[in-house]
């Protein structure tokens, strides 16, 4: 490291931007901020491109493939939009760092393998919840939805739950 | 000319996503360890940040119908279907605790440089699809239990909406006075020092246990 990364900003403060940001976008759109949304169509378009004839009669990914180009959506641009957000927000403060980030007893290949595991657990998840951490933790928290306090409740519990059972993984 | 515009376009979408992206990153939840420090109690920020833009947004919806400025039903609110998003939110909050991310800081991880971040998105896109393919033997399960449309708690408390957001902040604050208590009894909470260094995962027990490190935070 030539030169030491600028310090995150004070929860306070990226609550406050994050929840400007969030009433923006209500404001703009009529909805929240999301990011599962994205990775179904994603994941539509790739069954698709693999197996279109499987995947037209799928029942929960047929109708994105009968609309027609499931990444031609609002959720797609804002995740772009995410993606350039971070970087040059990383880049200017000097904090991209290129690596697979672990625990300190985790091996890089152990990482790996939990870092899918995760992601297969979350992007079911995601679908059963109709949303994410984003979709509706936040933004239907931020309606004071009970759909999003009953996410947030299971969200956190589980969270603690696992984590105490696989210290091992992060500590 | 009305608020919300219900504009679905290009430029806005893009908007959206870069103050999103950009403050996510500001506050640190590129790194699975920051976000996962949060179990450990090492680390709030992922409660602090959570909490403080849902009150943001959920004051300044509520000012904005209050003056007039947003009809009451203005914005999208989520149906509660109880056993498919308790359950959502089990596995969400598990796969985060064992992979580090969520999807949308699982987007940020990819785009400040850690590999690990692009392996959950494919875990993601595996995660979903397998769900597609299990769809039909799931969907009394997805539909089952179903709340009111567009159910807020005010509704489901019999509480005006003034009392539950201020009721909602006081729980904040002591979340936050607790939180940052915790933070500092376990050497926490991670700063961009700790987890943005190239390959830092395997030489950080000393830097994180250093002394220095609790006086900073």
């Amino acid at each position: 490291m030539t030169t030491s990364p600028r310090p995150f900003w004070p929860p306070l403060v990226a609550g406050f931007a994050l929840g400007i940001a969030l009433l923006a976008t209500f404001l703009i759109t009529g909805h929240g901020l999301g990011a599962s949304g994205f990775i179904t169509r994603l994941a539509a378009q790739i069954s698709e491109w693999l197996a279109p004839a499987a995947t037209a009669s799928n029942t929960y990914f047929g109708p994105f493939i009968k609309a027609g180009a499931p990444l031609a959506s609002w959720i797609t641009w804002e995740v772009i939009g995410v993606l350039i957000g971070a970087y040059v927000g990383a880049r200017s403060a000097g904090r991209s760092s290129v690596q697979v980030e672990r625990g300190p007893q985790t091996s890089r290949g152990q990482r790996l393998v939990y870092a899918f595991i995760g992601g297969a657990l979350v992007g079911f998840g995601a679908r059963l919840a109709r949303g994410c951490t984003s979709g509706i933790g936040l933004s239907g928290g931020a309606t004071l939805a009970v759909a999003g306090f009953v996410f947030l409740a299971g969200f956190f519990i589980a969270g603690f739950v696992v984590s105490m059972l696989a210290r091992r993984v992060w500590q | 000319m009305s608020i919300p515009f219900y504009d679905g376009g290009i430029a806005g979408g893009l908007l959206s996503g870069i103050l999103f992206g950009y403050v996510l990153e500001a506050a640190g939840f590129g790194s699975p360890r920051k976000l996962t420090g949060q179990f450990s109690l090492k680390d709030f920020a992922v409660f602090k940040v959570m909490f403080t833009a849902v009150l943001v947004t959920a004051v300044g919806l509520y000012l904005l119908r209050l003056g007039g400025v947003i009809a009451d039903n203005a914005v999208f609110i989520p149906t509660l279907f109880f056993w498919a998003v308790a359950a959502g939110g089990i596995l969400i909050g598990a796969g985060f605790a064992l992979g580090g991310y969520c999807p949308g800081t699982s987007v940020v991880g990819v785009a400040s440089g850690r590999f690990d971040a692009v392996v959950f998105v494919v875990g993601m896109i595996a995660g979903t699809t397998l769900f597609a393919y299990l769809f039909d033997p799931l969907t009394s399960f997805y539909f089952a239990a179903k709340g009111p449309d567009a159910q807020r708690l005010p509704d489901l408390l019999g509480l005006p909406e003034w009392l539950i957001l201020a009721a909602l902040i006081v729980i904040a604050m002591g979340g936050f006075v607790l939180g940052s208590r915790l933070e500092r009894a376990r050497g926490g909470p991670f700063t961009a020092k700790d987890v943005c260094a190239p390959e830092a995962g395997s030489s950080d027990e000393t830097s994180a246990s250093h002394p220095t490190y609790a006086l900073k935070a």
